[in-house]
């Protein structure tokens, strides 16, 4: 552990900061432009890598590796501009989570595709023609290839600002993340201009797939985590800000390899094993720069967009309403009596009621509250690890660890929600994600307390729920129980108050309401209702492990509440059902169903825009616009 | 319900198998077809008593919840007769737990965990292949023959890297008293920042290396490994680094002269893995992996269970494990009555390339039956199957 050891250790951070800088520059291109946080942007990554490993081993010998390597991303950024007309094209004026959800089905989508072309071996190219060695660097020897790498994120990072500042093209890609709406008004085509953008961050996500060829073998698993990093290096720049996304890039890869460098260090009574934090590094640093400078290192506050569309309101179910709501319930209840109470329909609808009353609680705070959450599965998680941990070490009964675990996951939501409270957007949405992995690692790391990647298992319901259809009914009476909760308080002056927040921050301050305490407060229960979810869960699964905590189950939950419809109170329901339901058959019936679920997604979105439930509301509008129209004829 | 109603009358043996095919498709590909590869065979053979096997396989989403609802669908619904698979170490913990509550027996095919036949271990679990602690313990005499001083350690951060390491410096301390761990890089699976960790590793200057990472993070290692010189002069142990579905990938790059574990399929000259190999082959136009074995093996396990025990019963199946014997490609392997671990072993070798290709030369087939705590250490082990 010496000083040039260190030195060299910086070096190799560079290498790995210049990847991720390059991924992270499209991402954040894409998003200045379109504000679409683009999922599939490691997909993209991906197929970069993918391709320039069949175009090297195709072309290689006639055209030579270089030629072959490029081919990669530009047949990416052709593909980015195919995405981009054929699909995003039509969602600009969906709400920004509908346009997530799309391009996170866009990911289910092409990770089969890819799985289908290449197959499941993982690939591994050939070395770089001439930077295939090494070079002594203080007495080390250090790939030649990190030497081309480290040179290449700032020739970039200098190609794009010449191209943003010095071109017409630039200055237009400039104005449109200033003021779309203004740029339009000066008569300039956005729609190719969308397009262009769209391809060239394609084209950087490809290029740095295809830079990785040499160093990384081609498989399916890159595309999620290097998105997620590629997220946090944007928001730690600053949205929109290309140096902020390279010192960023540079930061995060850099602390990693000084984790690394410092291996496994005595301090004082405590081994502290730091290579393990490099499971976390970036979040711990997007944590700390959002607390500290919300709108990242070298970004700018935000400021204020028009907003894109009006905020709906909420309707609360009419007569005829409550009756479905009731009718729907009883016929649950009494499932089990006809079904079986071991019936598989039982073990489906305990699932997707405790999976509705997640997403509700999410959407809580996503539509009403406009509080987008990317880490709602932290309090998901808490409480699935509370109820499991205060039965299998604590020996509680069961109803006590089921009460103190819903009071874990409001004190964790209260905790984490005053810091996350402070911002909003996707500088919230980055937050609350954070602070979930944060959550995640902790339980994935600290094997003696949380039994580590293993979890804990042998938490069952108490013999008295066990037998029978017990543990059924009790799941429905406190999810439906719970999620009335979560619509009563919608509606109560609470709710209009959060909503008044949503908004118009400075109307409902300048009529007194207390805004970010009333934020705090409707994030605080949402954390709660979620960890009764996550308790649930843990009985009916047998314990809790990392996964419920991992992205993927907060990805899960939005989606839910997308595929409902966010501003719909019986969305997160429908989508919930609709979503395991889907999950479910798709999978067992299907070897693609990766494919074909987010296929559905995608159409779903493109036909039904406001979410399942949207399309009844869209109705009921319909009708009541009809009948208005035969009174006014009467 | 049309699977339970036909079980009961035309007299079918149904297993029930969970894994993560979409997650790890690398291994599991081939454990599927080494699966179907047994089932065709025991039913060409006539089935068991005149009952066909037939193997239904579900997709865990490589997460406990659904690998847990994946089981129940597959008891309530399918009504299926037993329960195997399993990959990675928390969901083959979620399955042997599951059985435990349910009182349904699942044979673990493929995780690693020594939780799921000590810790964790109940009397509805059997497991096949040979866990952790006994492939550590199989490599650690030829590391502590080596006589090299001082050891780095690099293991991906998980259950299955953990225990690894954590076994082989308790063995290898017990065989060599004088040992040092210089160095121990924990790296995040699938994700090793190889530069840095080679780097970190070379300049600990140890004498040998205790190598655990797989897959991906193998691959990236090795070639970091080479370019900077990181196995020159040292001695490289590694873990499941000879098995095909891990050493095929590197190609050329494969390592020379590193002491695995793993399948040189390509040299094996026992009469039954040739019957395997040649029936593999015919059959999918390809070479086996690692994983194929595994998953023909469970499949041969159970029916050879099914037949001794004459029915699908839960209780009559779990007598009938308990020290049953089934003829296997690598030889009779026996279910331990003591601990439910089968006594299936793994090839122990040194890795070399041939045509462009790394192999395993100089191995041996290690019988894991010789690799077991004493009876009494696997009593105070199991406590929960007491």
């Amino acid at each position: 552990m010496d000083l040039s050891g260190l030195l060299v250790q910086l070096l190799n951070g560079l290498a790995g900061g210049a990847t991720l800088f390059l991924v992270a520059a499209g991402l954040s291109l894409v998003f200045g432009v379109t504000r679409i946080v683009n999922f599939a942007h490691g997909s993209l990554y991906v197929l970069g890598l993918y391709v320039a490993y069949s175009s090297v081993e195709q072309l290689g010998g006639a055209i030579g590796f270089w030629p072959a390597l490029l081919i990669a991303p530009l047949a990416v950024g052709l593909l980015g501009a195919l995405i981009e007309i054929a699909l995003l094209r039509r969602i600009y004026h969906a709400p920004e989570l509908l346009q997530l959800l799309a391009t996170f089905a866009l990911v289910l989508v092409i990770r089969d595709a890819a799985l289908w072309l290449w197959g499941a071996q993982d690939l591994l190219g050939p070395r770089a023609p001439g930077l295939a060695g090494a070079v002594s660097i203080l007495g080390r020897r250090f790939p030649s290839y990190d030497l081309f790498l480290i040179a290449a994120g700032p020739l970039v990072l200098l190609a794009l600002t010449l191209l943003l500042r010095r071109t017409r093209w630039g200055t237009l890609v400039r104005a449109a993340t200033q003021d779309r709406e203004m740029l339009s008004a000066l008569g300039v085509q956005q729609a190719w201009l969308f397009t262009a953008v769209f391809a060239l961050g394609a084209l950087l996500a490809g290029l740095a797939g295809a830079l990785q060829l040499p160093r990384e073998p081609a498989n399916l698993e890159l595309d999620l985590p290097m998105v997620a990093s590629a997220f946090v290096v944007v928001v730690v720049g600053g949205m929109g800000s290309l140096p902020g996304a390279f010192v960023a890039a540079l930061l995060i890869a850099e602390l990693k390899a000084v984790c690394i460098w410092l291996g496994v260090v005595q301090l004082g009574p405590f081994t502290v094993a730091f290579p393990k934090l490099t499971l976390v590094a970036e979040f711990l640093v997007m944590a700390v720069v959002l607390v500290w400078r919300p709108w990242g290192l070298l970004g700018r506050p935000d400021a204020v967009l028009r907003s894109a569309a009006e905020q709906p309101g909420l309707v609360q179910a009419g007569a005829w309403g409550r009756w479905a709501w009731w009718l729907l319930l009883a016929l649950l209840a009494a499932l089990p009596l006809w079904a079986g109470s071991q019936s598989y329909a039982v073990v489906l609808l305990t699932e997707i009621a405790i999976a509705a009353l997640f997403a509700a609680s999410l959407q809580a705070i996503v539509g009403p509250g406009g509080l987008h959450s990317f880490g709602h599965a932290a309090y998901f998680g808490l409480g699935a690890y509370a109820a499991a941990l205060l039965v299998h070490a604590a020996h509680l009964p069961f109803v006590a660890a089921l009460a103190l675990a819903v009071l874990v996951g409001a004190v964790g939501a209260l905790v984490y929600g005053w810091f996350c409270m402070r911002l909003s957007g996707i500088y919230l949405a980055m937050l609350t994600l954070a602070f979930a992995q944060i959550t995640w690692a902790v339980a994935f790391q600290w094997d003696d307390f949380t039994g580590g990647s293993n979890g804990i298992t042998g938490v069952w319901p108490p013999a008295w729920l066990g037998a029978g259809a017990g543990f059924y009914w009790l799941v429905l009476l406190l999810c439906a129980g719970a999620v009335h909760g979560l619509r009563r308080m919608l509606h109560a002056p609470f709710g209009w108050a959060l909503r008044a927040a949503r908004d118009s921050v400075q109307r409902a301050e300048a009529i007194g309401l207390p805004t970010r305490r009333v934020q705090w407060a409707a994030f605080t229960l949402a954390g709660a209702a979620a960890a009764l979810a996550g308790a649930l869960f843990a009985f009916s699964k047998g314990g809790a492990a990392p996964d419920v905590l991992s992205v993927s189950a907060s990805v899960d939950a939005l989606v839910m509440v997308l595929l409902g419809g966010v501003h719909a109170l019986a969305g997160p329901v429908v989508g919930a059902a609709a979503f395991t339901w889907l999950h479910d058959s798709v999978a067992r019936a299907l070897p693609w169903w990766r494919a074909v679920l987010g296929g559905v997604v995608l159409l779903l979105i493109l036909v039904f825009p406001q979410g399942i439930s949207g399309v009844t509301q869209n109705l009921q509008a319909l009708i009541a616009t009809k009948n208005r129209a035969k009174e006014a004829r009467t | 319900m049309v699977a339970g109603a036909a079980h009961a009358d035309s007299g079918r043996y149904l297993i029930g198998e969970i894994n993560s095919y979409k997650a790890q498709p690398a291994f599991l590909e081939p454990y599927k077809k080494g699966m179907e590869l047994a089932v065709e065979q025991v039913n060409a053979a006539g089935g068991i008593d005149g009952k066909k096997l037939v193997l239904i396989t579900r997709d865990d989403n490589a997460n406990p919840g659904d690998t847990v609802r994946a089981a129940e669908e597959l008891i309530t619904r399918e009504k299926v007769d037993v329960l195997t698979g399993g990959f990675l170490s928390h969901l083959g913990l979620a399955l042997t737990d599951f059985a435990l509550q349910k009182k349904r027996f699942y044979l673990a095919s493929e995780p690693l965990t020594d939780k799921i036949v000590w810790e964790q271990g109940n009397r509805y679990t059997f497991r096949l292949r040979p866990s952790t602690w006994m492939q550590v313990a199989m490599l650690v005499p030829e590391a502590a023959k080596l006589n090299k001083k001082r050891w780095a350690l690099v293991y991906p951060n998980y259950e299955y890297g953990q225990s690894a390491v954590a076994t082989f410096k308790q063995l290898l301390k017990a065989a060599q008293p004088d040992v040092q761990f210089v160095a121990e890089q924990a790296t995040p699976l699938g994700k090793v920042d190889a530069g840095s960790v080679v780097q970190a590793l070379a300049d600990a200057k140890p004498d040998a290396i205790f190598n655990v990472l797989f897959a991906t993070d193998l691959a990236k290692f090795v070639r970091e490994g080479e370019t900077r010189g990181l196995f020159e002069g040292r001695k490289v142990v590694g873990l499941l680094s000879g098995e095909p579905d891990y050493l095929d990938p590197l190609k050329a790059e494969a390592p020379v002269g590193w002491i695995v574990t793993g399948y040189p399929w390509y040299s094996i000259d026992t009469p039954e893995h040739k019957a395997f190999l040649d029936a593999y082959q015919q059959r999918f136009k390809d070479y086996p992996r690692n994983g194929s074995v595994v998953g023909y093996n469970a499949i041969l396990s159970i029916a050879a269970g099914l037949k001794k025990a004459g029915s699908s019963d839960t209780e009559k199946l779990i007598a009938a494990f308990a020290g049953l014997q089934v003829d296997t490609p690598f030889g009779r392997i026996t279910y331990r009555p003591q601990d439910h671990q089968s006594t299936m072993g793994a090839y122990v070798g040194t890795t070399a390339l041939r045509d462009g290709k790394g192999v395993m030369v100089d191995f041996r087939y290690e019988d894991g039956a010789k690799f077991q705590p004493s009876d009494e250490e696997v009593k105070k082990l199991r406590p929960a199957a007491q």
